[in-house]
C-alpha cells in the first residue's frame, strides 16, 4: 500500500472529490495561484480551474459567507480557512448562518459545505496562532466537526464531509500535514461520527482525537515496556461523538483518560466525562483524567510553550495515576 | 461611474423629502399602452398597499399577543420593496433583513404563510420556526430573513458567486439598512463582488435610522452610496417613496447585473413610519414628532394613488375596492393563523442536521 503524507492524503480527497462533482469548489486564502498555504491545494488550479479553486482577499467572514450564500442555492463550497485561528472572524457565518440554516427554513435550505484548515498549535507561534477550537464548534447544533489523525482518517473522513449534506468542520494539524502512513489507492470513503480504535489494550483507555491521538499513541508505546496495555480510541469525529464506542472501551478497561489539545474549560474531554460518568458509572475503577493545554493563552518562549502543552510525559502521569501506580 | 444626471437631480430632492409635498413622481416606466400603464400602476399599488394593510393588522395582533419575539415593521418603506421585486424574474433571487416582511409579500409569500409564520403556526412559511425575523422560502428564491445586521451581505455576494459559476443570467437583490454599510461584512462583501463581477444589487435602505441611531451620528459618509466608489462600484441615490424612481433605478442595475454582471450599490432614501420594533415607540426618543409628520406627507402609497387618480387611473371607488379585496386577504390571513396548529413537539429536534449519505 502506498505510504503518502497527510498532506497528500487531503490533496487526493479534494482532487478526487473535485472530479467526481462538479458543484465542487475550494475558495480560501492562497488556494490558488500559491497552491495552498500549507499547499494542500498543489496542483488544483491547474486541473480544475480559476472558477473553482478561488484566491480570496483576505477576508475570511467575507468568503465564508460567500460559501453559504453559495452553498444556499446548490453549489458544494469547500471554505478554506488558511488557519483555524483566523476563523473566528468567519464565526458568524459558519455558527449564524451554515450551522442553523436548515433548522430556521425548516429544512427548505441545507448548506453542503465543509470549512477546513489547520487547527491548534505549531511550534513557537505564539497566543494568536496557537488555537484548538475544536470544543467552540462542537457546542453548536447542525455542524459536524471532524478532527482526522491519520493520512488514511483525513482522505477518508474529508472525502465523506465533502460528500455530506450538512456543514462541517473538518481541522487539520499543522503538525500533521508531514505525517506519513498507508493510504490505499482505491477509492474508500469513512463514515463521519465513527470512532475507531488505534491500538487496543485492556488496562486504562486513552480518548483523544487529531493531533493528539499520536501522542496518545507514544504514550501507550511506552507504557507498554512497563507492562501497562492502553487501549487508544481515537474520536475522529468529535461531533456526533461515537458515544458508544466510548462506552464499550471505558466498560471494558474501567479507567480513561482524555488527551486533547485545547484549554480544559468546557473543553471536549469534559464532554467525554459526562458521557463517561452516565454510560460507565458503575464500571469505573478511578475518575477520569483530563490532559489538556494549560489554562493560559500559548506563550512564545520554547520552554514555555513545551510546558503549556499536553504531551507524553503528561500523558503517562495521568495514566499512570488512574492506574494507582504513582 | 453611473452616477447619473437624472438620478443626482432625484437624489438632491430626495435629500430634502421631509420638504417636500406629496407631487413629486418620477417617469412613468415599462408602460407603452394607457392599458398597459393602468394595469402595472395598480399592480403596484395592490403590491405596496397589502404590505401596508397586512403589517397595520401585524401591528395590531402583536399588541394582542398572537406574535411575539422581535417584530421589525417596514410600513413607509413599501415603494422600495415593490419597486425592486416587481422587475424580478421568478429565477431571480431576493435576499434581506430581519424588517422582511414587505419585500416576503412583495415577492409572492402568501399573507396566509407569513401571517401563520408570525403565529409560530405549523402552515408558516418556515414552520413556526423562524418568526418574523426569519421568513424564507425556496420555491420563490426568497433566501430570507437574516437577524444579524451585515451578515446576510456576504451571502448574497455568494448566490452572485453561483449564479457566475454555472454561467446564468439571474440577478440577486440584497436588501440592507443603511446601518449595515458601518458593518465589516458589508465591505468584504461589496469587494469580493466588485473584485469578481458577481451579479448582485445592493439595496441600501436608508431609512434614517439604525434603531434610535441617526445616519449622521453612525456614518462618517453620509450620503452613503458614495461608499461604491471605495470598490470602483456603480453606484446611485434614490428617492425611495416614488415607486417609480426606485423602479427606473432598479431596472438600469438589474441589466447592469444581468448583461454585464456586474454589482451596483444603491441608496434609497426612504422613511421608517413605525418604531424600530414593536417596543419602539413611534416617535421615540431620537426623532422629533415634526420630523415624522413631514416624512408621512411623502407616503409612497399616498404619491402613487394621487399619481393614478392624476392620470385618470383610479378612481376612489377603484381605490375602495382595492383596499377591501385587501383587507380580506389580510383578515383571511389571521383567520388562517388563527386555525393553524402549534408545531408538533417533533419538529423541536427535525432539521437540525439533513439525513445524509457519503455513498
Amino acid at each position: 500500500m502506498p505510504v503518502i503524507t497527510y498532506r497528500e492524503a487531503l490533496n487526493q480527497a479534494l482532487r478526487e472529490e473535485m472530479a467526481r462533482d462538479d458543484r465542487v469548489f475550494l475558495m480560501g486564502e492562497e488556494v490558488a495561484v500559491y497552491q495552498g498555504a500549507y499547499k494542500v491545494s498543489k496542483g488544483l488550479l491547474q486541473e480544475f480551474g480559476e472558477m473553482r479553486v478561488v484566491d480570496t482577499p483576505i477576508t475570511e467572514l467575507g468568503f465564508a459567507g460567500v460559501g453559504v450564500g453559495a452553498a444556499m442555492v446548490g453549489l458544494r463550497p469547500i471554505i478554506e480557512f488558511m488557519t483555524w485561528n483566523f476563523a473566528l472572524l468567519a464565526l458568524d457565518q459558519v455558527v449564524n448562518a451554515a450551522a442553523k440554516m436548515l433548522y430556521m427554513t425548516s429544512g427548505q435550505f441545507n448548506m453542503p459545505m465543509v470549512f477546513r484548515g489547520p487547527n491548534g498549535a505549531a511550534l513557537q507561534l505564539a497566543a494568536q496562532h496557537s488555537q484548538a477550537w475544536e470544543s467552540w464548534l462542537a457546542h453548536i447544533p447542525g455542524l459536524k466537526v471532524v478532527v482526522p489523525a491519520t493520512p488514511y482518517d483525513a482522505k477518508g473522513l474529508l472525502k465523506a464531509a465533502i460528500r455530506d449534506d450538512n456543514p462541517v468542520c473538518f481541522l487539520e494539524g499543522e503538525m500533521l500535514y508531514n505525517t506519513k502512513g498507508e493510504v490505499p489507492e482505491e477509492e474508500y470513503v469513512i463514515p463521519i461520527g465513527k470512532a475507531e480504535v488505534k491500538r487496543e489494550g485492556d488496562h486504562v483507555t486513552l480518548i483523544s482525537h487529531g493531533k493528539m491521538v499520536l501522542t496518545a499513541l507514544q504514550a501507550a508505546d511506552t507504557l507498554a515496556k512497563e507492562g501497562i496495555r492502553c487501549e487508544v480510541l481515537d474520536l475522529r469525529t468529535v461531533r456526533p461523538m461515537d458515544v458508544e464506542a466510548i462506552t464499550a472501551s471505558v466498560r471494558k478497561t474501567n479507567r480513561a483518560v482524555v488527551v486533547e489539545e485545547g484549554w480544559e474549560v468546557c473543553g471536549v474531554g469534559a464532554q467525554v466525562v459526562d458521557y463517561v460518568q452516565r454510560t460507565c458509572f458503575d464500571y469505573l475503577d478511578a475518575p477520569v483524567l483530563r490532559v489538556h493545554q494549560v489554562d493560559a493563552p500559548m506563550p512564545y518562549a520554547k520552554n514555555l510553550e513545551k510546558a503549556a502543552k499536553p504531551d507524553v510525559p503528561k500523558t503517562i502521569a495521568a495514566v499512570k495515576q488512574v492506574l494507582y501506580l504513582d | 461611474m453611473s452616477t447619473t444626471k437624472s438620478s443626482k437631480r432625484r437624489a438632491a430632492a430626495s435629500a430634502t423629502a421631509a420638504d417636500a409635498d406629496a407631487k413629486a413622481v418620477a417617469s412613468d416606466n415599462a408602460a407603452s399602452s394607457p392599458e398597459e400603464r393602468r394595469a402595472l400602476h395598480r399592480e403596484l399599488l395592490h403590491s405596496m398597499l397589502l404590505q401596508r394593510r397586512f403589517e397595520e393588522r401585524t401591528a395590531e395582533m402583536y399588541a394582542i399577543g398572537r406574535i411575539g419575539g422581535f417584530c421589525h415593521l417596514y410600513i413607509g418603506q413599501e415603494a422600495v420593496s415593490t419597486g425592486f421585486i416587481s422587475l424580478l424574474r421568478p429565477d431571480d433571487y431576493v435576499i434581506t433583513t430581519y424588517r422582511d416582511h414587505g419585500q416576503a409579500l412583495a415577492r409572492g409569500m402568501t399573507p396566509r404563510a407569513i401571517m401563520a409564520e408570525l403565529f409560530g403556526r405549523v402552515d408558516g412559511c418556515v414552520g413556526g420556526k423562524g418568526g418574523s425575523m426569519h421568513l424564507f422560502d425556496k420555491s420563490l428564491g426568497f433566501l430570507g430573513g437574516h437577524g444579524i445586521v451585515g451578515g446576510h451581505i456576504p451571502i448574497a455576494a455568494g448566490v452572485g458567486f453561483a449564479i457566475k459559476y454555472r454561467g446564468g443570467d439571474q440577478v440577486i437583490v440584497c436588501f440592507m439598512g443603511e446601518a449595515a454599510v458601518n458593518n465589516g461584512a458589508f465591505h468584504e462583501a461589496l469587494n469580493m463582488a466588485a473584485l469578481w463581477k458577481l451579479p448582485c444589487l445592493f439595496v441600501i435602505e436608508n431609512n434614517r435610522y439604525g434603531m434610535g441611531t441617526a445616519v449622521e451620528r453612525a456614518s462618517a459618509i453620509n450620503d452613503i452610496y458614495k461608499r461604491g466608489a471605495s470598490y470602483d462600484m456603480p453606484r446611485e441615490m434614490v428617492d425611495g417613496q416614488d415607486v417609480f424612481a426606485v423602479r427606473d433605478a432598479a431596472e438600469r442595475a438589474i441589466a447592469r447585473a444581468r448583461t454585464e454582471s456586474t454589482p451596483t450599490l444603491l441608496e434609497i432614501r426612504t422613511y421608517r413610519f413605525m418604531g424600530h420594533s414593536m417596543s419602539d415607540a413611534v416617535s421615540g426618543t431620537y426623532r422629533t414628532k415634526e420630523e415624522l409628520e413631514q416624512y408621512l406627507k411623502r407616503d409612497p402609497i399616498s404619491l402613487l394613488r394621487a399619481r393614478m387618480e392624476a392620470d385618470g387611473d383610479l378612481t376612489e371607488d377603484d381605490w375602495n375596492a382595492m383596499d377591501d379585496e385587501i383587507k380580506a386577504v389580510v383578515q383571511d390571513s389571521i383567520d388562517f393563523a388563527e386555525n393553524s396548529p402549534e408545531p408538533p413537539l417533533e419538529a423541536l429536534m427535525q432539521d437540525v442536521l439533513v439525513d445524509t449519505t457519503s455513498d
